[in-house]
């Protein structure tokens, strides 16, 4: 017998998406969100989302070197996460909160939990609710053009009024990567187009949190708007709460999920002591996405009526 | 309300450029040479070798029969001398005892092969006597027999005959030639299904990137009453049954059921011109339409070969390989079987052989799942890939039937999405196994402990 052919049981073929590409499309998404607030908070910024993701990605490859565990950091995950907390921070944070806040994300959030898929709470999330619980001034302290000011969304609860247009553009006092809604839209864009992610999540989520909004808050349009604009909504909805990991596997239960984080959310800003909710909401809906699962699953083609 | 189609699904590179707008060219064995005759060519008990060693065969001529009910005639594509019956590797992997003939390059028919025969003056028991006798089956690849699909217990509940000319697989252009070159053949055959069934309707279901040859069709059953053609999204596995018919009939067909409890039965392009070749020209089933296709083939090309033909033959036919592949394939990609080499003989199921240069699953090892839930979109049973994988991994065969496990149609769409590339599809395939084995254990162990209470 001559030379044999690989063999392997069917399909054969592959489609070209790998976790790679798709990390890797997210960190472009995020592109614009990061080039925004360089462009407004000056180079400390940028400083600020090159230190995260080394710190993430060094700590990803030390700590599987010293388990001797395969090597995984080209798969981006754990820029991603660097990315996703980095934008999260204000921007003259001194640099080595936010290297401690990615070592905890990628260490003991990701990591010790087995790893890329295993972990049951967004990394970069729970990272910066360390953060926010460990070094709460530096973390909500947030400046702009020489001043430091409160957030839209703390003159809302102050019962001021709201540039909703500032809003949309950025031009308010924010984390890194949170301020411009347009920026983040566009990046979002590009991760529907690309199919990295579906509207479902971000859309019933933005769409509750307005409803909530509305009927436990004040009716009136700017309101609502600035509900939308501000907070890190935007943000959240399209790049934290869509995180494969920790949100439900089922289209049903992704629809529950945006509807339960929007409920959350509204929660903690309009009852809540703080003016914000979006990290908060989505960490504990991470939590509960096991239990939106198991009651989400779908009905099995010409099996709907029947049991399973 | 868009083309008909079926919810989940995945778009594979179609490939099928390579070869679509060859048409097929007759392919003869070497003379002198041997042809291999697997008496396993079905799903169903292996056939019964009717000749021995020695024994001159012609063309034409039965040599194997059917084991049982759900079995089939094996029939001789050329005239010879049988060499030996022995055990032979087939496409699937295992052994079959085939009969191996000596072609002696006269093709001497058996008597009567060949004449024209008016279906309208046949009975349907004659038809489906003929039917049987000429070793049919479902030539799309599962390879059920044919006789055995068009008896079900009622026939006066079947309301539709679907046509499945999806040809939905990647690369594969034999169905699309047929309907191209041969669309007469193919609604005969239709035709000669429904006087079988009184009540039903015939629906030749297309998907809309063989836009010709739906118009073809279209304009040969314009007078037809009881034929209609669909034309369908591509999509696959548009041409997987239960797709075909929910696409089609908007009726929904589960694990348990058979296509007749929907009141449906569905055959393939070349099954059914099949059915008119034996009918209405008297010609056994001793040939195939077969696609020669891949990267690594010199001229991709539809043949139309004789049915125990080795593998290496077409290759030779086709001057060799343009490079050496490092994967072959029986079949489309997504559900063809990978052969380990070409001495295996082309049997009544094997519509192509695909030829990669690279081999696309060992190029991708497989990494950690990220839960990103494209295989749960694209499962056209709506079951949940990556929890029955959790369950496949545990071994857990109580949890993988509670997720509707055996619901799987093994289509391969999960895998094939797969961003972490993992091995969905396979693994689902041995639970299923073992899930049936274990159900078959208990119905012996339950039937033979009624046994002894009597």
């Amino acid at each position: 017998m001559g030379k044999l052919f690989n063999v392997s049981a069917s399909p054969h073929v592959r489609s070209k998406d790998s976790t790679q590409s798709i990390m890797t499309d997210v960190c472009i998404a995020m592109l614009p969100a990061t080039a925004f607030g360089v462009f407004q908070f000056g180079v400390h910024a940028l400083l600020v989302v090159i230190a995260t993701v080394l710190g993430c990605v060094v700590s990803e490859y030390v700590y599987e070197k010293i388990l001797k565990k395969p090597i995984t950091i080209t798969d981006m995950s754990a820029v991603v996460t660097g990315m996703i907390l980095a934008l999260n921070m204000p921007w003259d944070i001194p640099l080595w909160i936010p290297v401690l806040g990615g070592v905890f994300a990628i260490v003991i959030v990701k990591q010790i939990y087995g790893g890329l898929g295993q972990n049951f709470m967004n990394p970069a999330l729970a990272g910066r609710c360390f953060l926010l619980l460990s070094f709460a001034g530096k973390m909500s302290s947030f400046t702009m053009d020489g001043w430091t000011g409160a957030t839209p969304l703390a003159q809302l609860k102050a019962g001021e009024s709201v540039d909703v247009m500032a809003m949309f553009i950025g031009r308010i006092p924010g984390t890194i990567g949170e301020v411009s809604v347009i920026a983040l839209l566009i990046g979002a864009a590009y991760m529907v187009y690309k199919k990295v992610i579906t509207l479902r999540i971000p859309v019933t989520y933005i769409v509750t949190v307005a409803i909530f909004a509305f009927l436990f808050g004040q009716q009136d349009l700017t309101y609502v708007l600035a509900h939308i604009c501000g907070g890190g909504l935007i943000f959240g909805a399209f790049f934290m709460a869509t995180d494969y990991v920790t949100s439900p596997i089922t289209p049903n239960g992704q629809i529950v999920f945006g509807v339960l984080l929007g409920i959350l959310t509204g929660l903690f800003r309009i009852f809540g002591g703080s003016a914000e909710g979006v990290s908060y909401a989505i960490i504990i809906g991470n939590m509960l996405v096991p239990l939106i699962e198991k009651y989400t699953l779908p009905k099995a083609f010409g099996r709907e009526g029947k049991k399973a | 309300m868009g083309l008909a189609t079926f919810i989940g699904g995945v778009h594979p590179f179609e490939g099928k450029e390579l070869s679509e707008n060859k048409p097929v060219q007759v392919l003869m064995p070497k003379e002198k040479g041997t042809l291999a005759f697997p008496m396993s060519q079905h799903i169903g008990a292996p056939a019964n070798p009717v000749v021995k060693k020695g024994d001159h065969v012609l063309m034409g001529q039965k040599i194997g029969e059917a084991g049982g009910f759900v079995s089939a005639n094996i029939i001789s594509s050329v005239s010879g001398t049988v060499k030996a019956i022995e055990p032979r590797r087939v496409a699937s992997g295992g052994m079959s005892n085939s009969v191996i003939i000596e072609n002696d390059g006269e093709y001497t028919p058996v008597e009567g092969l060949g004449a024209d025969r008016d279906p309208a003056a046949l009975s349907k028991e004659e038809i489906l006597s003929i039917i049987k006798e000429a070793g049919i089956v479902g030539l799309g690849g599962a390879g059920f027999p044919t006789h055995v699909k068009l008896s079900p217990k009622d026939p006066n509940a079947i309301e539709y005959i679907l046509v499945n000319g999806a040809e939905c697989e990647p690369y594969l252009t034999s169905d699309y030639r047929l309907m191209i070159d041969q669309p007469e053949r193919l609604v005969g055959g239709l035709k000669i299904i429904l006087q079988l069934f009184d009540k039903a309707k015939g629906i030749i279901g297309i998907e809309n990137n063989k836009p010709e040859a739906i118009k073809k069709i279209r304009e040969l059953v314009a007078n037809e009453p009881r034929i209609e053609v669909c034309e369908l999204l591509t999509k696959y596995p548009q041409g997987g049954e239960r797709s075909l018919i929910y696409a089609t009939t908007g009726r929904k067909v589960n694990s348990s059921m058979l296509p007749a409890d929907a009141g449906c039965i569905v055959d393939n392009v070349d099954t059914v011109i099949s059915i008119y070749n034996a009918v209405a020209k008297s010609t056994p089933l001793m040939r195939r339409v077969f696609t020669l296709t891949g990267d690594a083939v010199k001229s991709p090309q539809n043949y139309e070969v004789k049915i125990g033909m080795s593998f290496q033959e077409v290759v030779d036919a086709n001057g060799g390989f343009e490079t050496d592949p490092e994967k072959i394939i029986a079949g489309g990609p997504m559900m063809g079987m990978a052969l380990f080499d070409l001495s295996i003989p082309i049997t009544k199921t094997n519509s192509a052989l695909l030829c990669f240069k690279k081999d696309e699953v060992a190029a991708n090892p497989e990494t950690p799942c990220i839960r990103c839930g494209k295989c749960v979109s694209a499962c056209p049973s709506h079951i949940v890939p990556v929890k029955m994988m959790a369950a496949a991994l545990k071994g857990d065969c109580d949890a993988f039937e509670a997720l509707n496990g055996m619901e799987c149609m093994e289509c391969g769409s999960c895998t094939f999405i797969c961003p972490a590339k993992r091995p969905l599809t396979q693994a689902f395939k041995e639970m299923r196994k073992t899930v049936a084995a274990n159900r078959r254990a208990k119905a012996m162990a339950a039937q033979a402990q009624g046994g002894q209470k009597k």
